[in-house]
């Protein structure tokens, strides 16, 4: 299994996984190794199982090996000092998934909750607008790229 | 003597392939000129972004390359 990793403040752990990966266990692992911690906060991003008449059949996020690692790592970084945050953890996901599939993990520990609920909800709307990954859809067995959505961007100005 | 371009998210599908290497020149300009025209455009496109060996510029008449070189154009990110 490769794991691509960096790690600067040694309270974040930053990884971008080219291969499927169990978020119950590693939020399981990440909240055991932070006792200090008075509570978890953690969100699950997911391949949407989609019921509609042209069902996605499978997402594709492709990364830059130069740029990708080192932007999650500053943005974790950030968070860690803006919340005071005991840890963090972010799991990304590239390459090729399918409904159900996991995308992305983040989990912040904190002394108390207030900061571990903004700690997460901040690293995912960074995530979503400003990482750099590009996602492509497959729907009726043909693949199209999608377009930064502006809800994105409307989430990210809460943080200013 | 060449360069690397890379080609991220949509301009993969503008340039037929992920990467490509072509013969190294001094500027990005250069670079261009070289490329089918339909291409240059859509490299040169406002909201695409250049990295030279990771390093983001927002000018792309700022850099000037050498041998090996890796460019990266970059469209918006579509978000995780």
């Amino acid at each position: 299994m490769k794991t691509l990793r960096a790690s600067d403040d040694p309270r974040a752990d930053v990884r971008l996984l080219i291969h499927p990966f169990d978020p119950p266990i590693e939020l399981a692992m990440f909240i055991s190794a932070h006792p200090a911690a008075g509570g978890v906060a953690s969100f699950v991003g997911q391949v949407r199982i989609d019921a509609g008449a042209d069902p996605v059949e499978a997402l594709e996020l492709r990364h830059y090996e130069p740029l990708t690692l080192p932007a999650m790592q500053d943005l974790a970084d950030t968070t860690v000092r803006r919340f005071s945050l005991e840890g963090l953890l972010v799991v990304h996901r590239s390459g090729e998934m399918t409904p159900g599939d996991p995308i992305v993990l983040v989990a912040a520990a904190a002394r108390h909750r207030r900061e571990a609920f903004a700690a997460a909800e901040f690293a995912m709307d960074h995530l979503k607008s400003q990482s750099w990954f590009w996602k492509r859809e497959k729907v009726g067995g043909v693949w199209r790229w999608i377009e930064p959505r502006i809800q994105d961007y409307d989430d990210l100005s809460r943080w200013t | 003597m060449s360069l690397k371009l890379v080609f991220l998210g949509r301009l993969e599908d503008a340039a037929g392939l992920p990467e490509r290497e072509v013969e190294a020149v001094a500027s990005v300009s250069a670079v261009l000129a070289g490329l089918d025209p339909e291409l240059a455009a859509a490299l040169r496109a406002d909201k695409v972004k250049l990295a030279v060996n990771g390093m983001l510029f927002h000018d792309l008449d700022a850099p000037v390359l050498k041998d090996g070189d890796e460019l990266a154009f970059l469209p918006p990110v579509s978000g995780g």
